[in-house]
């Protein structure tokens, strides 16, 4: 292994590189501007049409309670809900979306009350739809105070306090800080994007080095050097390796710089905020503690940069390794495409709720790094963790480099027809 | 000097089974002479040379060239060896001069020397005007200079030269021709292939014809007409490759 060799083909692949409109898109264009854009565009277009939704007056239909005009008076008087007489064709207009709920109340409902009896009354839903789940919450809402109201009059007449029904009150408060909040949000989804772009930032310069040159014909001129193989795939390895780094670190940069630049305009509006954050957190349920808002711990983002590093090399080693094996950049990009859900399926697995660093699920590749990171971003060092999966990926990177090595070395590969 | 000893390469095929590249093909190239290695399409030329540049292991048998065997030492091999084929191309976004500086610092050279040779190259073969120009934009004629340069960027003692005025324009392809005339004069070892009869006649010291893989015969251009008794270079090689049973292997 020369130095100066490898330094010379890193080089000259470097400044090839930066000559290449399709590398420069890959590596640095889509993770600084298209990626941080996409993620804008889809929180604010789920914001304003989850605030859409909230302000939406719901349509109820009130299928009985003539016996109970009292009851069906009040009904007709709540805010946030405008009730219409139910016609028979009830179910089909809540499947049709033209009708939010449909609300069946008993008969003798309000005499029944009266006598004490618990009556049930149903409320008719489409669900998953959220303009139908925000009506059911406008109606449970409506029905909590009618039996607030109930049990209120009942123990006036009995002689007793308000406070015998309810003797004590209770409510809750974030106590964890904000960046343990903001890893705890964010967690899954940083690693998530990081892993990602690292690996289709090793991805064209991969092909364009390997099948891209043979497609070319200038493997071959490379091959009449005198450099043995090894400093040749060393030299190329590094460039593929720089084009996955490149693309995780313009996206962390520009990810900051979006929070930075934008962050004020986007985090300062309650509900907006809340609706954006759980855009971003896909999954995150959208009631966010009160008090201050969540950041992400810069030591965190520092832990995962240095634990995506072998993770890198193995990606580059393998995406080097297998458009190796292809004849065209074509036939490189059929084999590498797949690859990419190998990567997504166990990393957003990371991002799932409730999916935690176990035993078990440290041992599986990519699900064991991203949920580390996850931990990382939250503040919480598992140091024995850290460790095993930061080794681990060690070993794998190894082993692909070796293997990229052996296979550049195989003139049935190299000169494959 | 280049000396094959009963070079042979096997590739294997699933459809086909073991197919010959190479069969026990021997042969000798001297300092200052250029020995032409003449052979149809598929005969077996590029797997020779390849092997000979050590881009293919042979199966069985060797080659010394410049002094080291081409199984042992591949990596000193190339280091004296230039090559230059129709498969060999340019780094379409390397200028001229940075694709002749690159081998250059493949080869071992310092950045002082390497200047010093491309101003010599450039001006031997008259690529001052196009120099700084990236390989794509260059003209087929500036692009084989610019592979010339390259492939004697560290001038080397043995040249391989493998179907290199295939695809070419006239005037383009006589640069060609001039250039390997010029390394026989400079009493470098050229071995030269093609399946062009004018280009073996105008150039070639010895001629080996191959086929299917082996070489049929190996001679002078005068010998063969007289072991043959025929004048027309074509005549003889299509004698051969009858004689040796069928078009192609």
């Amino acid at each position: 292994m020369n130095w100066r060799n490898i330094t010379t083909v890193y080089v000259k692949e470097l400044k090839d590189s930066l000559r290449d409109r399709r590398t420069l898109i890959s590596v640095i264009v889509v993770p600084t501007i298209v990626m941080p854009l996409m993620f804008l565009i889809v929180g604010k277009v789920t914001a304003s049409s989850v605030a859409k939704a909230r302000e939406d007056v719901p349509t109820v239909a009130v299928i009985g309670g003539t016996d109970s005009p009292e009851v069906l008076k009040r009904f007709r008087e709540a805010k946030g809900l405008r009730v219409v007489d139910a016609k028979a064709d009830w179910r089909d207009a809540i499947a049709a979306k033209t009708l939010r709920v449909a609300v069946d109340i008993p008969d003798r409902f309000a005499a029944r009350l009266e006598a004490g009896e618990v009556p049930s009354v149903r409320i008719y839903h489409y669900q998953g739809e959220l303009k139908s789940e925000n009506g059911v919450r406008v109606v449970e809402r409506f029905l909590a105070e009618l039996r607030e109201d109930t049990v209120a009059r009942r123990l006036a007449a009995a002689g007793l306090p308000k406070g015998a029904a309810r003797p004590f009150e209770f409510r809750r408060e974030n106590v964890a800080p904000p960046e343990k909040v903001g890893g705890n949000l964010f967690g899954g989804l940083v690693p998530y994007l990081i892993i990602l772009l690292c690996f289709t930032g090793a991805m064209y310069p991969a092909m364009d080095l390997t099948a891209g040159e043979k497609e070319r014909g200038t493997m071959e001129t490379l091959l009449c050097s005198p450099v043995p193989r090894v400093d040749l795939v060393l030299g190329k390895f590094l460039m593929v390796l720089t084009g996955s780094v490149s693309a995780m670190v313009f996206v962390l940069i520009s990810t900051t710089a979006s929070i930075l630049i934008g962050g004020a305009a986007l985090l300062s509006g309650g509900a907006g905020t809340r609706s954006a954050v759980a855009a971003a957190g896909a999954m995150r349920p959208p009631e966010l503690p009160a008090g201050p808002l969540p950041i992400i711990d810069p030591l965190g983002i520092v832990g995962v940069m240095a634990m995506v590093v072998p993770v890198a090399v193995l990606f580059a080693a393998l995406a080097f390794t297998v458009s190796l094996f292809a004849k065209s950049q074509k036939e490189a990009q059929s084999y590498l495409g797949p690859m990419i859900v190998l990567v997504i399926l166990p990393t957003s697995l990371g991002v799932l709720p409730g999916m935690e660093l176990t035993p078990g699920t440290a041992l599986v590749p990519l699900l064991n790094l991203s949920l580390v990171c996850k931990e990382m971003l939250s503040g919480v060092w598992n140091w024995g963790y850290i460790g095993i999966i930061f080794g681990s990926s060690c070993l794998y990177a190894g082993v692909a480099l070796w293997l990229a090595v052996r296979m550049f070395g195989r003139e049935e590969v190299m000169f494959r027809t | 000097m280049i000396e094959a000893r009963q070079l042979t390469k096997t590739f294997r095929d699933r459809k086909r089974g073991e197919i010959h590249g190479a069969l026990d093909v021997s042969f000798r190239v001297e300092p200052g002479t250029i020995y032409g290695l003449l052979g149809a399409n598929g005969a077996g030329k590029t797997t020779t040379l390849r092997m000979l540049a050590t881009l293919l292991r042979p199966t069985r048998g060797t080659a010394v060239v410049a002094g080291h065997d081409v199984a042992a030492e591949p990596d000193r091999v190339r280091a004296r060896v230039g090559f230059l084929a129709a498969s060999t191309a340019l780094y379409a976004r390397l200028t001229a001069r940075e694709m002749i500086g690159y081998f250059g610092r493949l080869n071992g050279m310092t950045d002082a020397a390497i200047r010093s040779r491309t101003g010599e190259l450039s001006e031997r073969l008259g690529m001052g005007e196009f120099l700084d120009r990236r390989c794509d934009q260059l003209s087929t004629g500036m692009k084989q200079k610019t592979s010339i340069a390259r492939t004697i960027v560290h001038d080397p003692p043995v040249m391989i030269f493998d179907e290199p005025t295939l695809g070419l324009d006239v005037m383009t392809a006589r640069t060609v021709v001039g250039f390997v005339r010029e390394c026989r004069a400079a009493g470098k070892t050229v071995i030269y292939s093609t399946h062009v009869m004018s280009e073996v006649e105008k150039l070639c010291d010895v001629i080996g014809v191959i086929h299917g893989g082996r070489l049929l015969a190996e001679a002078s251009l005068s010998e063969l007409r007289a072991r043959h008794g025929l004048t027309d270079l074509e005549d003889i090689f299509v004698r051969l490759v009858e004689g040796a049973g069928g078009e192609s292997k």
